[in-house]
């Protein structure tokens, strides 16, 4: 019975060893372990031993069975392995295929640009405000200063509704200053962007329609030295800490003193380049003290309140910010050139 | 404006390259677009003085010269010009040089002869007749040059020899010695021979391209040397005889010297940009002053001094008349005797030149030269068509004419000014002379006129003439009155000092309007409250100074040019340049914290642009305005009222000259463009405004409109209403309803839907009508939305709020019903959503029919229902029940059976 046992264990650990495969395993687990097995089979005949015999039989047997289960548990492990292993191979795919289209939509460059800007002033406190754009003369000129006479009145420049040059496209965002000083509380933080038009005709450079981005500040004991220090903030934010920036004296009828700021050319250094015309710079806005007869038409003493406002030309970030050449592109709207943004 | 810095420096001295004058000017207020160095083309360009001339031995047309260019030895140099003798002053590009136009020259080889550099023509160095009127060429007819036209027939024989007659009088003759005979003159000796026997002559000619051994047509009637036009021949019969060539130089110059200096190409021209309210600044002395104080330099103005005593009494000789004062605030007038009109001198043409002014004699060349230095623009008219010896400054009447310098017929009106004599206008005031009274060749007597008119007039009156001259652009931003005087004497001193006539003693000089000084009061505390700084008193104090403002105590009174300083503003920003802007200390925002954001409009705005952004659909910006045919382009009713646009009444064009009412055709119009691009597909979306008549103030009503618009392969009606419906979701708008729309005239009749919210309208879609499409050259199907940004809006449904996730599992059952095809499937989904009680949580479509099986006129529509309870796990038979309650509603309602 030792010899038998010693027999099956034999045999049995070299034909799980050699199992080609699961259902194979399972055929040896029920040839040698099964109810009807060969190891049972040796267990039936435990009875006909001696008593003395019977525990160390048994202990042999169980010993016997002990091992052939672990074996059985090994080689089906093994087997599983090696099927796993064959079945992801099976599975492997060619990840070079290109994926499945997810067709997302692009906003356009002009209004990333845009939202960016009214990120950063939104974090800097001023609100966002919308306003018409079919607008008095009486806003868009008289109440910034910009008297009967001044050149970009003339129906040259601006587009008209009717003949007394009462009704008018907008020719800047800057009537938005007016509508904010008549509707909002002091202080004022606010930021207009919006359409704006001017009689160009359209080339690289210039469209008859565009975008501005105006804003107001207005408050007791403001100093252009704060407009310089918002406006170097902004600039940072829009082309990276430490972008350099310098402020030229312009003019502006409705801001004195006024000024444009330019950045330093992101591509030469300032050394000049065809990009910044050889000058080393760019301009990037133009702003200023509001002028004190504007704050005293909308009714705020200027020897209380001061303030300082800007005007940004958005086409003009836009184009920079993504290398745009041809302004043209912005209003064609061909989707070769939308889906690169 | 351009400046020139060899003009500048006779104000003011500064020491600084071009970029540091531009970075400085730019800083402290005058921005400089641009500097040039004029000669920066031009390098080892040299004057030479030709010893010898001879033939080139391989060429018929070149000459081999040796010139002096003050060097050890002469260099040879090889011309195809004809213009040149040994004797002259040319300029000599050598060897290694270059020229204006990115232009190198270097030695090399012509027909095998040795040339160490180039003879330049005034072209070649970048100038022209214009410049210099004395090098303009006079050719002669060569014969030895002739080329007929026609080698068959010759016009003139190939064997032609001296004392042949070419027609009439005019015969063959050569060309012995050439000498000069003055300056462009030169005297040649001529031989041919008559029956036979030699005969000679001496002739004086201007043509430049003779010499001897030359063969010339000579006139014997009139004694003169024949040019092309003499013989009536064409340039291409003597290719050579051209009025062209070597710049021969009639200056104070020697060899060797650079031609820089001799051709002012050393003078260096800074443009810049003048704001509006610095007239003052359009002028050599007002940017001197800025320059002097932006140096720290002291400028050295000129007192005119005018010597006169020309015959004559000026009150006797002119009478002024300014019947309307307020438009012409100060006429001030010189007269000139006994003028000769000649062109101006080298220095005043170069000066004028690198200001962008053309020279044209000496007389208006002042009146140029004037205006630059002094910013005052003046007029001369010829004194003989002044009749009357009266000048009356006028109101034009109604439809009076007079024919401008430009040769233009001007129809005028009584809001023009113009200046008149005792019968008609004889220039157009502050903007350009008339013809009638133009400085002409032998114009004798001349009356300066320098006056100071109203800007606005004089702006209105150039704008509607269409004629914005130099004069008028300066008059239109309203000049000193106080500089008429000193300008009227400087012409009067220029005069004199080109010898071009006598000035008359006096002055005539009528003052309607006395400015009084603008004083105001020095609040330094304020000036630094104002720019955020700690300037010193005495620095504000010397700034002012430094700009010609009398500081006296605390009162600073502004110079009479200073028109745009007016308050403590100003005053702040004159301090702020000098001081430096770049010097104000940077600060951060103080005050009262205000909270910024959007508004719920803008919010919707962003969250309404991504979810089209998810759908596939990429953003587009279109023009406000279209044209009124765009109307008719998508179909509209020629009664629809919406078709009441604003007109713009100046516009660029017809396609842009009214605001739309309406979206639909921006994005037709940019969905047609990238059909045209052959862009397989396309899906567009804009948010933008339309323009409704009817705001308050006369303006417009602006809502906004959320359009999408679509095309490409599988893109359908429910793919757009897919797009539409995740926008709807995105707002939880509630209660959402599409309804079939057939009257929408830009939409196909049967494809077309109006979307709900209750009975709110938000807007339609669709496929846009194929008429419509075709109208804009699309042959596929377009699709279309366009939603109300108000009304959606208003739709918003309220915030998310959680409910809570099911506990109990759902039963689904599908059904499957016939009804008749008119039958909605939206019909169909309401009955069932009505019919099915508390259980019924789900409804969903997922097959239509129709076939075999199915009657014709009928469908079969399948729906998935979902039944589940909050409370428990339902049964089989209450799900039963429910399906049965539903299937017996839709047969009584819509009398759909199931299949």
């Amino acid at each position: 019975m030792k010899d038998q046992l010693a027999k099956i264990r034999a045999e049995a650990l070299s034909a799980f060893e050699s199992a080609k495969d699961a259902a194979g395993l399972d055929a040896l687990r029920v040839k040698y372990l099964g109810k009807k097995g060969e190891l049972t089979g040796v267990l039936k005949m435990m009875g006909k031993l001696s008593p003395e015999e019977r525990p160390v039989m048994g202990q042999l047997a169980n010993d016997v069975r002990a091992a052939l289960e672990k074996a059985l548990e090994e080689s089906s492990q093994k087997l599983e392995a090696a099927a796993l292993e064959l079945r992801l191979k099976a599975e492997a795919v060619d990840v070079t295929i290109p994926g499945k289209t997810v067709a997302v939509g692009h906003q356009h460059p002009m209004n990333i640009a845009l939202d960016e800007l009214k990120d950063i002033f939104i974090g800097m406190g001023f609100t966002v405000m919308d306003g018409p754009e079919v607008e008095l003369a009486e806003y868009n000129f008289d109440r910034l200063n910009a008297e009967e006479g001044h050149p970009s009145r003339d129906w040259s420049d601006t587009f008209y509704f009717d003949t007394d040059s009462r009704v008018m496209l907008r020719s800047q965002t800057s009537p938005m200053q007016v509508r904010a000083m008549d509707t909002m509380p002091l202080p004022i933080r606010v930021v207009a962007p919006g359409r704006v038009y001017r009689k160009d005709e359209v080339d690289a450079t210039h469209s008859p329609m565009f975008h501005q981005v105006e804003g107001l500040v207005i408050d007791k004991n403001v100093t252009m030295a704060d407009l310089k220090g918002a406006l170097n903030a902004v600039a940072e934010r829009l082309f990276g800490e430490g972008t350099k920036t310098r402020f030229r004296p312009h003019h502006f009828p409705f801001t004195e003193p006024s000024c444009e700021m330019d950045v330093q050319c992101h591509k030469c250094g300032g050394a000049g380049c065809p990009t910044c015309k050889g000058e080393g710079w760019i301009e990037l806005l133009g702003a200023g003290m509001v002028h004190p007869r504007v704050l005293e038409m909308s009714g705020i003493d200027p020897e209380v309140y001061t303030g300082w406002a800007f005007g940004f030309g958005l086409e003009r970030l836009a184009l920079r910010r993504f290398k745009i050449d041809d302004m043209r592109l912005i209003f064609e709207n061909d989707v070769r050139f939308l889906e690169q943004f | 404006m351009k400046l020139s810095r060899k003009w500048l420096s006779e104000f003011v001295a500064v020491e600084a390259s071009d970029r540091e004058f531009a970075e400085a000017m730019t800083l402290s207020g005058s921005k400089v677009e641009t500097t040039e160095d004029l000669g920066a083309e031009i390098s080892n360009v040299v004057v030479g003085r030709i010893r010898k001339m001879k033939r080139h031995p391989d060429s018929d047309h070149m000459w081999i010269c040796r010139v002096d260019v003050a060097r050890n030895e002469p260099v040879q140099i090889v011309t195809g010009a004809w213009n040149i003798h040994e004797g002259d002053l040319v300029p000599v590009a050598l060897h290694k040089s270059t020229l204006p136009g990115g232009k190198k020259i270097e030695r090399g080889k012509l027909r095998g002869v040795m040339s160490d550099g180039m003879l330049c023509s005034l072209s070649e160095l970048g100038l022209d007749e214009r410049d210099f009127p004395y090098a303009a060429v006079t050719a002669a007819a060569l014969l030895n040059d002739y080329h007929p036209i026609d080698p068959e027939k010759p016009s003139i024989p190939a064997d032609i020899q001296p004392g042949h007659k070419i027609f009439g009088p005019v015969v063959a003759a050569g060309v012995g010695a050439v000498e000069p005979a003055g300056e462009n003159r030169w005297s040649c000796g001529l031989m041919w021979t008559e029956n036979g026997e030699p005969v000679g002559t001496t002739v004086e000619t201007s043509c430049e391209n003779i010499h001897s051994m030359d063969m010339v047509a000579y006139n014997t009637k009139t004694g003169t040397i024949c040019t092309l036009a003499d013989l009536h021949a064409e340039q291409r019969e003597f290719p050579h005889c051209i009025p062209d060539g070597i710049f021969v130089l009639h200056e104070d110059c020697r060899p060797g010297d650079d031609i820089k200096s001799v051709i002012n190409a050393d003078d260096h021209v800074v443009e810049f940009e003048i704001t509006p309210n610095r007239p003052d600044c359009l002028s050599v002395i007002g940017l001197a002053r800025e320059a002097a104080a932006t140096f720290s330099a002291p400028l050295r103005l000129h007192e005119p001094v005018v010597k006169g005593g020309a015959e004559g009494n000026l009150p006797e000789l002119l009478d002024v008349e300014t019947p309307d004062p307020e438009l012409c605030p100060r006429y001030t007038a010189r007269m000139v005797r006994n003028v000769k009109i000649a062109p101006s001198p080298k220095w005043m043409r170069e000066r004028l030149r690198s200001m962008g002014v053309r020279p044209i004699n000496n007389i208006v060349d002042i009146t140029n030269y004037v205006m630059l230095e002094y910013g005052q623009p003046m007029h001369a008219f010829d004194y003989r068509y002044v009749k009357g010896g009266k000048i009356i400054v006028r109101r034009a009447s109604e439809g009076e004419e007079l024919t401008t310098l430009d040769g233009s017929v001007r129809k005028l009106n009584p809001n023009m000014l113009v200046i008149a004599d005792d019968t008609r206008a004889v220039g157009l005031a502050g903007i350009m002379g008339g013809e009638n009274s133009e400085i002409v060749d032998d114009t004798v007597d001349v009356v300066f006129e320098s006056a100071n008119f109203d800007g606005t007039c004089i702006r209105r009156t150039a704008l509607s003439l269409g004629m914005r001259t130099e004069a008028s652009a300066k008059f239109e931003k309203g000049l000193d009155p106080l500089n008429t005087l000193p300008a009227v004497n400087r012409a009067c001193e220029l005069v004199e000092m080109l010898g071009a006539g006598e000035v008359v003693d006096g002055v005539i000089d009528i003052l309607n309007h006395v400015p009084q000084p603008t004083v105001l009061k020095l609040e330094p505390e304020k000036i630094n409250a104002l720019l955020g700084t700690d300037v010193p008193e005495s620095e504000m104090r010397s700034i002012l100074r430094a700009l010609d403002f009398g500081v006296e105590g605390d009162t600073v009174a502004v110079p009479s040019w200073r028109g745009d300083v007016q308050c403590m503003a100003d005053l702040a920003e004159e301090v702020a340049r000098f001081h430096g802007y770049n010097n104000i200390p940077t600060t951060l925002q103080r005050g009262e914290t205000t909270q910024g954001g959007y508004s719920p409009l803008q919010m919707a705005e962003r969250r309404l642009g991504s979810v089209c952004r998810a759908c596939g659909y990429d953003e587009i910006i279109t023009y406000s305005f279209i044209s009124p045919a765009c109307y008719d382009k998508i179909g509209w009713a020629p009664d629809e009222p919406l078709r009441n646009s604003l007109k713009i009444l100046n516009p660029l064009g017809e396609d842009t000259s009214i605001m739309r009412t309406t979206t639909l055709p921006s994005m037709l119009d940019i969905l047609s463009r990238n059909y045209s691009y052959r862009n397989k597909s396309a899906r567009l979306y804009e948010i933008g405004r339309i323009y409704l008549p009817g705001g308050p103030d006369g303006l417009a009503n602006e809502p906004k409109m959320l359009t999408l618009g679509a095309y490409g392969e599988g893109f359908d009606f429910f793919t757009m209403k897919g797009a539409v419906e995740a926008l709807l979701r995105e707002l939880r708008v509630e209660d959402v309803t599409f309804a079939a729309c057939q009257n929408d005239p830009s939409y196909h009749p049967g494809r077309c839907a109006g979307v709900y919210a209750g009975e709110q309208l938000l807007g339609v879609l669709g496929q846009i009508h194929p008429t419509v499409a075709a109208n804009y050259d699309v042959d596929c199907e377009l699709y279309c939305a366009e939603l109300s940004f108000d009304a959606l809006l208003e739709a918003q449904g309220p915030g998310a709020e959680y409910s809570p996730l099911p506990r109990f599992p759902a039963v689904s059952r599908d059904i499957a019903v016939v009804c008749r095809e008119e039958v909605t499937v939206g019909a169909l989904e309401a009955c069932i959503r009505r019919a099915g009680g508390r259980l019924l949580r789900g409804v969903e479509l997922f097959d239509i029919y129709r076939g075999q099986g199915v009657a014709a006129g009928s469908k079969s529509a399948a729906f998935s229902l979902t039944l589940r309870s909050d409370e428990r796990s339902i049964t089989a038979a209450e799900a039963d029940e429910e399906i049965r309650d539903v299937l017996a509603a839709l047969e009584k309602e819509l009398g759909a059976v199931l299949r």
